[in-house]
């Protein structure tokens, strides 16, 4: 069944039309908890060039079915909680413009590699648990607020700082996780995210954990279970480049960089 | 399950891997040395046994494509299922293989070396 928005329905037509644009939402539904079906549920919904698939979804929620389970809270690629499968690709909802998928029709399911917990929601105890598990702070002996000296901070410069930003930008989004040929098989293994942040502490020279952070990823299901396959940085939406880090902390692990 | 650190079993993986193409080109060269065809004539591969230098060649080739694939056979199991007992019986396994391959192509080479056949 197609349910078509009000705004474009002919018994509204007394409202302002302010669309000219729509297409079809296709979204797939389950709730695992209940049962194992899954179907589409299709929507007309009016669009503007600025229209994110986020917008859509809250649009098909606000209007026309209440039910569609999505999480979502900073609308503007900040709080990662919208990663999503969108006409095949993997990509924030909030991030994604409709106008620029070039499609009539907007095809949105959950994530893969994890378990779906109602409809376009998934479960992110996997990658949250590898992320712990790499230690993604700041481990040295000695702490910024100290009992003699009080409080000061442990100054970095610029050139240090470019060494790791661009990892620091994560997001957790989880969409690098979900694209990843190697997550999709070995259920064990620690994943793109995860060993993206592990360079990022390791490469930050306030760090003292880098022989604690390689340890743990030195395992059978730890770093070299990647096999370059790079789809978690054509998918990172914040410029990331897990697939880079994961080389760099490599070079650590054969003993070319320290 | 810890044999080695991984870093270090993958270390082998890459070695072997690049000492077994090395060698696989000096043993196809080999063919190059005299007409091909003729090269796998039954007298020629036999003389070629004989001659010591070759059969370590052939020797070392053995033990670094079993160490290398059945590692590779390791890495892909491993990735194929998880768990504390699958992943004993795929690492014992794999060594147990690569260990009767060795053997067994040993045999061969050392047999045919020293004229048994
Ligand atoms: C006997 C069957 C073989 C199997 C099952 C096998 C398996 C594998 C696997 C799974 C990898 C990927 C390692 C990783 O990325 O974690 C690999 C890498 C490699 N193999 Fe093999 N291999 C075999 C034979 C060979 C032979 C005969 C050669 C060369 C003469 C070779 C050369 C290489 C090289 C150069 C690499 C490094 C590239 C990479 O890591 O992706 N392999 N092998
Ligand atoms: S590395 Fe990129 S894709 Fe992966 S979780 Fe972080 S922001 Fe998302
Ligand atoms: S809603 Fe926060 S990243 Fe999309």
């Amino acid at each position: 069944m197609v349910t078509i928005h009000p705004k474009l329905s002919n018994e509204l037509s007394q409202t302002v039309v302010s669309s000219t644009k729509s297409v079809k939402l296709k979204i797939k539904r389950s709730n695992p908890n209940v049962n194992s079906d899954e179907k589409f549920d299709e929507f007309v919904v009016p669009i503007e060039k600025w229209t994110t698939v986020l917008d859509s979804l809250l649009d098909v929620k606000s209007y026309l079915d209440h039910s569609v389970g999505i999480r979502y809270s900073c609308r503007q690629a900040s709080c990662g909680s919208c990663g999503m499968k969108i006409n095949g690709k993997l990509g924030l909802a909030c991030f994604t413009k409709i106008s620029e998928l070039d499609s009539d029709t907007v095809t949105v399911e959950p994530m893969d590699n994890y378990p779906v917990v109602r409809d376009l929601v998934v479960n992110f105890d996997r990658m949250i648990n590898n992320h712990k598990k790499i230690m993604p702070y700041v481990i040295r002996e000695d702490s910024e607020i100290d009992a003699e000296s009080g409080v000061r901070e442990f100054l970095q410069s610029p050139k240090n700082v470019e060494k790791y930003i661009q990892f620091s930008n994560c997001i957790k989004c989880g969409l690098c996780n979900s694209a990843c040929p190697t997550m999709a098989m070995d259920k064990s293994f620690v994943g793109p995210q995860a060993l993206a942040q592990a360079y990022r502490y390791i490469a930050d020279d306030r760090d003292k954990g880098k022989n604690k952070r390689l340890k743990i990823i030195d395992e059978s299901h730890g770093i070299w279970r990647c096999h370059f396959a790079g789809s978690c940085s054509q998918v990172c939406p914040k410029g990331v480049d897990p697939a880079m880090g994961i080389q760099l902390l490599r070079g650590y692990l054969l003993g070319i960089r320290d | 399950m810890m044999v080695l650190r991984e870093s270090i079993i993958m270390k082998i993986h890459y070695g072997t891997a690049i000492g077994a193409l090395f060698l696989t080109v000096i043993h196809i060269m080999m063919r190059l040395t005299q007409d091909f065809h003729e090269s796998l004539q039954y007298e020629n591969v036999i003389a070629n046994y004989e001659s010591v230098g070759y059969a370590l060649l052939l020797e070392l080739l053995l033990i670094l494509i079993s160490v290398h694939g059945f590692n590779g056979l390791r890495v892909i199991l491993l990735e194929m299922n998880q768990g504390p007992t699958y992943e004993k019986v795929v690492t014992y396994g794999c060594l147990a293989a690569m260990a009767g391959l060795i053997t067994y192509g040993s045999r061969t080479i050392i047999m045919t070396s020293m004229g048994m056949v």
